[in-house]
């Protein structure tokens, strides 16, 4: 158990530092997210009432977006220079391999929150709060999606059609996501965080389920896949 | 080779075929010309004799999908078979998901006046057919079969999975704000009628059949494929061995020939 | 036998890379598997590593019999294929740090391989900026990291500086020495015959003298006469 736990430090802790290094999440998925924002504020007509009411719904399609990229990258940190070969020579669980992965996928998703979220309440001129109801959403719906991309991505890992096939899989799986960070968020945000919490029980369970079939189901797509 | 005999097509007898036909001609005729109009709806209600067996094909199709990648990942039972059958069942479940997707739309322009309406119902079943192109989508990835089996058997359970979840969001969502003057969200159609209710479980009937009868072809055939893929696979097992057997001084040159190969063997 | 395989076939696609391959390698051998390409050499190292499954036929690794269980024998050993199964971001010194962790290797093996080969001054280079000779160190390194009982090297002297050929073959010499096995699959017949106590010919997927004291003589003549030599 402890080396399961140290051998996802070390799997996530490589993906951290590589981010750092490369800073293709920050420096290209960031910008695109933000760019999402943006573009539907002008579509949508940016003096109308209508933003700040639908605002928590942009935010999570963003955020849906910008995790498929992130989840993406994760991947192909894995194919270059047979990367992938090398993680299944290793000792490591494939369960604590995909824990890793999750936890670094989270952790970029995170930051990428924090800094649309601050984005999104500057341009749609929204008055944050609930913020206790706000962080436990975003924290339950992070590890939802990350979890859910992990798996398609490792299931999608060899095909050449990589790119285009994860968003057609994890999308739709995530629809429950959306649906329920956005309810949350909304009911947040109105002042009545009262009513975000079954949302983001909802949210809780999703995360828990997909993490535990990653978890079982990763060794094996490592191995065949 | 001996082994074609035994690998030979087996004719699946007419009489499965012959009676999916005639039980679908029956429902059409009793769904269009027996049964009487609907006090409410008066003919429009008739599509309901084609809609609720496609959602019934597609919910059964699906399931049949899950239990199927079941039986795969469990190892005693592992078997290329399973695989076969989650494939067709999938295929056929996206195909009845869009039929009733389809005639859903068809039948809420004249009652609900619109083409489609963000319904819990509707929106779970919108999503489904999503999870489940994704998941055909997967199984068109290529690789060996053993590979295409397991990722479709692992992508075909998630997905059923999540039915339920969507099912369950959605409905909670759609109660949020249900605009239910505007429509009779579940389109009630009084089945009294004998003839009414006997056309329904006749179209039950029918359409189950009509899976059946779908799936055992579509297996017949992916079983066939693998079967010939199999065959020329041996033949170039064997071919490689007595290369190396007959001609000493030969097999040098045809080792070099294969080396042309794209892939590093 | 730390090796052991009969009628082994594994399937590329749809091509019988290996069509009923037989091998026996004892502890401490150093065995050189020569052929022409496309014989099915690298499909052996990585059926022997675990990563290719055997469709049918037996194969039995440092005691693990592969078949049931491809998984449990990899942290024992090392595979050197063409890539480097390192990270472009990441430096040397990180890579090496990665995978001897990952493979649960003692706490100085990472700086000692860096050490072996030469590595000490590129430890703050990126894996990106490497030349290909460095990167061939590197994956060197990164085998001889994971403290392995069995080295499973495909073409190791492929893009390697002459410097580098030499610590190489003096690691490969002392192997047995250190209770490591070796079976290297090379094209540099004259230098790998040097160092090998056996060869193996591997052709049309077949394996030539893969069985010691038994087999089709006719075949193993002359590759015995080379390897003795």
């Amino acid at each position: 158990m402890m080396q399961l736990l140290r051998d996802a430090r070390l799997v996530c802790a490589k993906d951290l530092r590589i981010e750092i290094r490369a800073r293709i999440v920050i420096a290209q998925v960031l910008p695109f997210g933000a760019l999402v924002l943006i573009l539907f504020a002008f579509t949508l007509d940016a003096d109308s009432s209508v933003l700040p009411t639908i605002a928590p719904g942009l935010f999570w399609i963003t955020v849906l977006l910008s995790s498929i990229l992130a989840v993406g990258r994760s991947m192909a940190i894995e194919t270059d220079n047979g990367a992938r070969d090398g993680l299944r020579l290793s000792a490591m669980d494939g369960g604590s391999i995909f824990l890793g992965k999750v936890g670094a996928v989270v952790a970029e998703l995170l930051v990428l929150e924090v800094l649309l979220l601050s984005g999104t309440f500057a341009l749609y001129d929204i008055a944050a709060r609930g913020w206790l109801a706000l962080i436990a959403t975003s924290l339950a719906a992070t590890i939802g999606i990350a979890a859910t991309g992990a798996v398609y991505g490792a299931l999608a890992a060899g095909a050449k059609v990589r790119e285009t096939l994860v968003p057609l899989l994890v999308l739709p799986v995530c629809a429950p996501v959306l649906l329920g960070a956005t309810k949350a968020f909304e009911s947040a945000l109105h002042g009545r965080s009262g009513e975000a919490w079954p949302w983001i029980q909802l949210l809780g369970v999703f995360a828990a389920l997909y993490l535990t079939a990653g978890f079982v189901a990763y060794e094996a797509l490592l191995e065949e896949a | 080779m001996s082994t074609t005999t035994k690998n030979a097509p087996r004719r699946s007898s007419p009489v499965l075929g012959l009676l999916v036909f005639a039980g679908i001609v029956a429902t059409v005729v009793m769904g269009l010309f027996i049964a009487p109009k609907d006090t409410v709806q008066g003919d429009a209600y008739r599509l309901l004799f084609m809609h609720v067996p496609a959602a019934w094909l597609a919910y059964l199709a699906f399931g049949v999908t899950a239990i199927a990648s079941l039986l795969y990942l469990v190892p005693r039972t592992r078997h290329l078979r399973w695989d076969y059958l989650a494939g067709a069942s999938g295929e056929i479940g996206v195909m009845f998901t869009a039929l009733m997707l389809a005639v859903g739309s068809l039948w809420g322009r004249p009652i609900w006046g619109r083409w489609w309406a963000w319904e819990a119902r509707l929106t779970t079943t919108a999503i489904l057919l999503f999870l489940y192109l994704g998941y055909l989508a997967l199984r068109r990835m290529g690789g060996s079969p053993e590979q295409r089996a397991l990722r479709s058997a692992v992508a075909g359970l998630i997905a059923f999975v999540d039915v339920p979840i969507v099912h369950f969001s959605v409905s909670w969502w759609a109660t949020l704000h249900q605009d239910g003057s505007v429509f009779n969200s579940k389109m009630q159609v009084h089945i009294k009628d004998p003839s009414m209710q006997f056309t329904l479980l006749l179209g039950v009937a029918a359409f189950t059949l009509l899976y059946v009868y779908l799936c055992i072809r579509r297996m017949q055939l992916l079983e066939l494929e693998e079967g010939m893929a199999d065959r020329e696979l041996q033949a170039a097992i064997d071919d490689r061995q007595l290369g190396v057997v007959s001609g000493a001084s030969s097999g040098a040159s045809q080792a070099d020939a294969s080396a042309n190969s794209p892939v590093t063997i | 036998m730390i090796v052991s395989v009969r009628s082994a076939v594994c399937v590329l696609g749809r091509f019988p890379a290996l069509a009923g391959a037989d091998l026996d390698i004892a502890v401490g051998e150093i065995v050189l598997l020569s052929g022409p390409n496309g014989a099915g050499k690298t499909t052996l190292l990585r059926m022997l590593a675990g990563l290719v499954p055997i469709r049918s036929g037996t194969a039995s690794v440092l005691g693990s019999n592969l078949v049931a269980d491809r998984r449990s024998h990899r942290r024992r050993l090392s595979f050197i294929g063409h890539d480097t199964f390192c990270y472009d971001d990441l430096t040397v010194a990180e890579n090496l740090r990665f995978a001897a962790r990952a493979a649960h290797a003692s706490r100085d093996a990472a700086s000692n391989a860096a050490e072996q080969f030469g590595l000490g001054p590129l430890a703050g280079i990126a894996h990106a900026k490497l030349s290909a000779g460095q990167r061939r160190r590197l994956a060197l390194a990164v085998a001889f990291a994971r403290e392995p009982e069995l080295l499973l090297l495909d073409e190791p002297h492929a893009g390697l500086d002459a410097e580098g050929r030499d610590l190489l073959d003096n690691l490969l010499r002392s192997a047995p020495r250190l209770g490591q096995t070796v079976l290297v699959a090379s094209h540099e017949l004259d230098r790998t015959r040097t160092i090998a106590t056996r060869e193996v010919r591997v052709v049309q997927g077949l394996l030539e003298g893969g069985l010691v004291g038994s087999g089709s003589t006719a075949a193993r003549s002359d590759s015995e006469a080379a390897a003795i030599s």
